[in-house]
């Protein structure tokens, strides 16, 4: 301690202790930390780059490095619209993202199929017909302001996430005892598999 | 260049029996060509000079299925001279039961992914085409959307594909 104390000389901060629930900690890393993965399939996917690039800026809000790949992603915007030949795509690349993650439906297409909603008959129906959604941006194309409201949602929704606290333990109470040893483990796994 | 009578004048001389019918008002002049000898008229089209015409601009398939002769559909193809600067409509009817034409996909390249566009979205099938699968529609999709009668699948693998 005394050697933070020698090269710490900030007055304000020396000798401060922060204390915070963890889950707030990690939740608010999280939250300013979204990594969209880069993915459009229409012209929707246009303002989502508007919204990247420097008018609007969306790394001033924490957010911003689209990832090339899915499984540095906790965000997926599913801008454009969803075609039946490109559903099991979309479910794919949604299922090989680490969790937690989080979906943004933009636009009218990836709501309710759009102006395809009728006469569409290559056009699936609303993206929530195949993934869960997190946050619905309605326009045609929602304008970057839009996208970047249905982001701030999305954190609000990252900043209330559960992960070490104890009710989340409750959640699962019947799926696993709460303190484990390695034979418990051993126990559970055996009972799942169905083998002694 | 030559004008509409002209090109009309020479594909005729070469290939006598082929035209079966022109329409020469209208915005889009064409010329109707027998579906047997498409191949052969294509050939003529490309490889006369006085022709010259070098770019298929586009081919399109139209479903008829109230006509008088007979439900049919026609497969429309644009040719342009990049050469000579001037271009052609040629129209190939078929009969709706069984559409078949044969493939220029040897004589223009462009044909290739304009025929499998065409078969996808209303079932021509184009005879010698190297490989006449579905271009927009997937894999495993049933039917041509683009037929008048068509009607679309209320799911598609297990995704409801109806609303209202």
């Amino acid at each position: 301690m005394s050697e933070i104390e020698n090269r710490n000389p900030d007055p304000l901060t020396k000798n401060v202790v922060f204390m915070s629930v963890i889950d707030d900690v990690i939740n608010a890393t999280r939250a300013n930390s979204v990594w969209p993965l880069t993915f459009g399939l229409a012209c929707c996917a246009i303002e989502m780059m508007a919204t990247g690039a420097a008018k609007y800026d969306l790394d001033r809000f924490g957010s911003g490095p689209f990832r090339g790949t899915p499984r540095q992603s906790d965000l997926m915007i599913v801008a454009g619209t969803v075609t039946h030949k490109m559903a099991p795509r979309v479910k794919r690349l949604y299922d090989q993202m680490p969790e937690p993650k989080y979906v943004i439906a933009m636009g009218g297409c990836v709501i309710r199929g759009g102006p395809y909603v009728k006469h569409g008959y290559h056009v699936v129906k609303g993206v929530d017909l195949l993934i869960p959604v997190d946050v619905y941006i309605p326009g045609c194309p929602p304008r970057p302001e839009a996208l970047l409201e249905g982001i701030f949602k999305v954190q609000k929704l990252m900043k209330r996430e559960k992960n070490t606290r104890s009710d989340q333990a409750n959640d699962q109470a019947g799926s696993l005892p709460a303190r484990l040893t390695r034979s418990d483990l051993k126990k559970w796994l055996c009972s799942k598999l169905g083998k002694s | 260049m030559l004008e509409i009578g002209q090109i009309i004048a020479v594909i005729k001389e070469k290939l006598p029996a082929a035209v079966v019918e022109e329409v020469l008002d209208g915005v889009d002049p064409f010329v109707v060509v027998k579906a047997e000898q498409w191949g052969e008229t294509a050939r003529l089209c490309r490889d006369d000079s006085r022709l010259g015409f070098d770019l298929l601009s586009c081919i399109s398939g139209v479903d008829y299925p109230e006509r008088e002769e007979g439900p049919e559909i026609e497969v429309v193809y644009h040719l342009d001279s990049t050469v000579n600067h001037h271009g052609l409509t040629i129209k190939v009817k078929l009969p709706r039961s069984d559409p078949r034409v044969a493939s220029v996909e040897e004589i223009w390249r462009t044909a290739d992914w304009h025929e499998r566009e065409t078969y996808d979205l209303v079932g021509v099938v184009f005879e010698g085409h190297h490989n006449l699968v579905r271009i927009l529609c997937a894999e495993d999709w049933v039917g041509h959307p683009l037929r008048k009668d068509y009607e679309p699948p209320d799911s598609f693998h297990g995704i409801k594909n109806v609303i209202y």
